[in-house]
């Protein structure tokens, strides 16, 4: 009669410490992406109290000094590479580290209406044709977070019944023909031969027909430098071997980047391996974004 | 907390978030206003100096001097929005001539320059004569205006006369150019399905000289009650027609452009509805009851054949509408386009703000400049025929030729 008493026991004791290493595990790794959460939190906070008055994270010396001396990347030669991006909607969860680490890395004026990345939440409710859709910019979000800086979906269909909802990251497509580059009458902002569309903010007179003229509303105005600003796929970064910060800090993979001269970087297995389409292709812009799970509602 | 996005356009639907923050506000509403009223006072310029119509005489030179005074202000809207105006001339010294925009200060200069040149033929004689009987600091002015070629006989007159219009024909090219170029920045845009339009050029050229029409009914009117001068009755039979021509086709183009929109019903339409019914309502209104205004004031005089003080006092309430539904379809435009978000599923309300750079007290200054700048210039300058300063010259260069 022991023996079966036993054999529980013996599963228990087998299962238990190692349900409790997962436990523990789980803990630990939950902990640490916390704490990282947190500290980004912290940091956009911290920033944005200890200067108040800046719109940016770099200070103005600092962005002064970037501007005047751009590091220089020996080894780099634009001839070589051609970059692009690939966004898995399927895989993301609306997380927003990516509007986070893109804001910090680039300083982007930290408020909920300047974004070089954005992501927009597509919810159908039971028995809807149409999505409703809503971003960072959104009253509600804004409210819910508490700050323009805290980058949270509130929770607002926690009683009602979806039957469908997804995430879709938004950034700058980077044109083959940007609309932007046409319409920009000093040629601040120009297509770079490895892919991204660049803007010489020393040569930018802020007239703003470019924010006009992007089709995907990539661009925003810095009021406080009084020049346009966008995404460039960290040009800093990827000019020196690295991925784009939101792509760093992507939890899930949705955000998939590199470069297309090489067949087997992981944009190029993306591309080849998935059924990818871009936004808007009416636009004929030809953009170097590729989705993967899009939805008919996705504009 | 809500309170804390005060400086941001508040919106229905959805937009993308960098839409929040409007890019062209109420300065860009202006600038295409003012270039509209120079083109418009230009075309009416050239009805005497170019096609030699008789009726347009009193008011040709005062018409030329309305369009130089607007143009020196035209580009001041766009300075007071550049991010960077110190950088403006970028544009000029490296243009990208993909840009429309790049060709602005080229055009704008050349017209500037063209101006200046004709009202200096159309005004040679005049010049002459004041620097001869004034004295003082203006008699030098004078002087020096006449850029040393005092000869006033009839072969220099009638080369005059020549030079001015043959500057006034390449003005009226110059003149569709320029407005035509403003509706091609907005028209070409192809990410705006309020703005992206072939019609674009044609509704803001026809609005322009409509307008442009508007306003020097309105200052001829008022410069003639202040001088107590007679106003005569086929300048303003003139003026007459050229309303009714401008007013009939801007309506019918644009009824046509509004027409195009909802039968092609592309998507989105619902929202272009809403944006009518909605944000831009109140401009929708004030555009079509003026435009409706003009249009049966000036059938009306027609018709009815009015002549007289009638004509001036409907002709003058006309024309002051004709520039409110002008005004009003500028910002329609420009604030409509922008309040229609590029994803079609929202909506924004723009609020101006009333100081600040870009803001209502800043158009309000810019607006009055150039109506300053036309008085003092029709002090230095004055355009009446009537006026005779030195004895017995007949001051209008035109009639001698």
């Amino acid at each position: 009669m022991t023996t079966p008493d036993k054999k529980p026991d013996t599963k228990t004791n087998e299962t238990v410490p190692l349900s409790r290493r997962r436990f523990l595990e789980f803990l630990g790794k939950g902990a640490v992406c916390t704490g990282t959460l947190a500290g980004a939190g912290r940091a956009i906070g911290s920033s944005e109290v200890r200067h108040a008055k800046r719109a940016f994270q770099q200070n103005d010396e600092q962005y002064a000094e970037s501007m005047n001396n751009p590091p220089k990347v020996p080894d780099y030669n634009w001839n070589d590479h051609q970059w692009a991006m690939g966004v898995d909607t399927d895989r993301c969860i609306g997380c927003l580290r990516c509007m986070e680490a893109c804001k910090m890395e680039n300083s982007v004026q930290m408020d909920a209406f300047h974004f070089r990345t954005w992501v927009e939440r597509y919810v159908y409710l039971e028995g809807s044709n149409t999505a409703i859709v809503d971003s960072q910019s959104d009253p509600n979000n804004i409210e819910n977070a508490g700050s323009e800086t805290r980058f949270r979906f509130d929770n607002r269909y926690k009683n009602v019944k979806v039957d469908k909802a997804f995430f879709v990251p938004k950034l700058c497509n980077q044109c083959e023909h940007p609309s932007c580059v046409q319409v920009c009458p000093t040629g601040a902002t120009f297509k770079a031969k490895d892919g991204p569309v660049l803007i010489d903010t020393t040569y930018c007179i802020g007239c703003q027909y470019c924010v006009q003229a992007c089709p995907y509303g990539a661009r925003s105005f810095n009021e406080s430098r009084g020049t346009v600003d966008k995404c460039n796929w960290c040009y800093h970064r990827i000019t020196k071997g690295l991925n784009p910060a939101c792509v760093e800090v992507c939890p899930t993979g949705t955000r998939i980047f590199g470069d297309r001269n090489d067949p087997e970087s992981p944009i190029s297995l993306f591309i080849r391996n998935n059924h990818v389409q871009v936004l808007k292709p009416e636009m004929g812009n030809a953009p170097n974004v590729f989705y993967k799970g899009t939805d008919k509602e996705v504009v | 907390m809500l309170s804390e996005f005060g400086h941001v356009t508040p919106h229905i639907g959805f937009i993308y978030p960098n839409e929040s923050d409007m890019a062209w506000t109420q300065l860009i509403v202006i600038y295409p206003y003012i270039t509209g009223l120079v083109a418009g006072a230009f075309v009416v310029s050239s009805m005497h100096h170019v096609f030699n119509i008789k009726s347009f005489a009193p008011i040709s030179r005062f018409a030329l001097l309305t369009a130089l005074c607007f143009m020196f202000f035209a580009p001041s809207p766009l300075l007071f929005h550049l991010g960077q105006p110190t950088r403006a001339f970028n544009a000029l010294i490296t243009p990208h001539w993909t840009s429309a925009m790049a060709a602005f200060g080229y055009v704008a200069g050349f017209y500037v320059c063209l101006l200046l040149l004709e009202t200096w033929f159309a005004f040679r004689e005049d010049i002459v004569a004041m620097s001869k009987v004034r004295t003082g600091i203006m008699g030098k002015v004078y002087g020096w205006l006449t850029l040393g070629s005092d000869d006033v006989s009839a072969r220099a007159l009638a080369i005059d006369h020549k030079a001015a219009r043959i500057l006034a024909m390449i003005g009226i090219p110059a003149a569709c150019g320029l407005h035509g170029y403003v509706g091609f920045v907005f028209g070409s845009l192809k990410t705006r399905e309020w703005w992206s339009s072939d019609l674009m050029p044609v509704i803001f050229l026809l609005s322009a000289v409509g307008s442009g029409v508007g306003l020097l009914i309105v200052l001829y009117v008022i410069a003639s009650k202040f001088r107590k001068t007679p106003i005569p009755n086929d300048t303003m039979r003139g003026l007459l027609y050229v309303l009714f021509t401008a007013i009939t086709v801007v309506m019918v183009i644009e009824g046509l452009e509004l027409l195009e929109i909802f039968y092609k019903a592309r998507e989105g339409v619902e929202t272009v509805r809403e944006l009518i019914m909605g944000p831009i309502w109140a401009g929708m209104s004030i555009q079509w009851a003026m435009s409706v205004f003009v249009l049966v004031v000036t059938s009306a005089l027609l018709v009815f054949d009015v002549h007289g003080k009638r004509l001036v006092n409907w002709l003058f309430m006309s024309g002051l509408a004709m520039m409110i539904g002008v005004l009003a379809m500028r910002w329609n435009v420009v604030i409509g386009g922008q309040e229609l978000s590029k994803t079609m599923k929202g909506l924004l309300t723009y609020y101006p703000e009333l100081f600040g750079r870009e803001s209502l007290f800043v158009v309000g200054i810019i607006s009055i400049c150039p109506y300053f700048t036309l008085w003092l210039a029709t002090k230095l300058l004055p355009p009446w025929e009537e006026t005779i300063v030195p004895e017995h010259r007949v001051l209008d260069a035109h009639k001698l030729a």
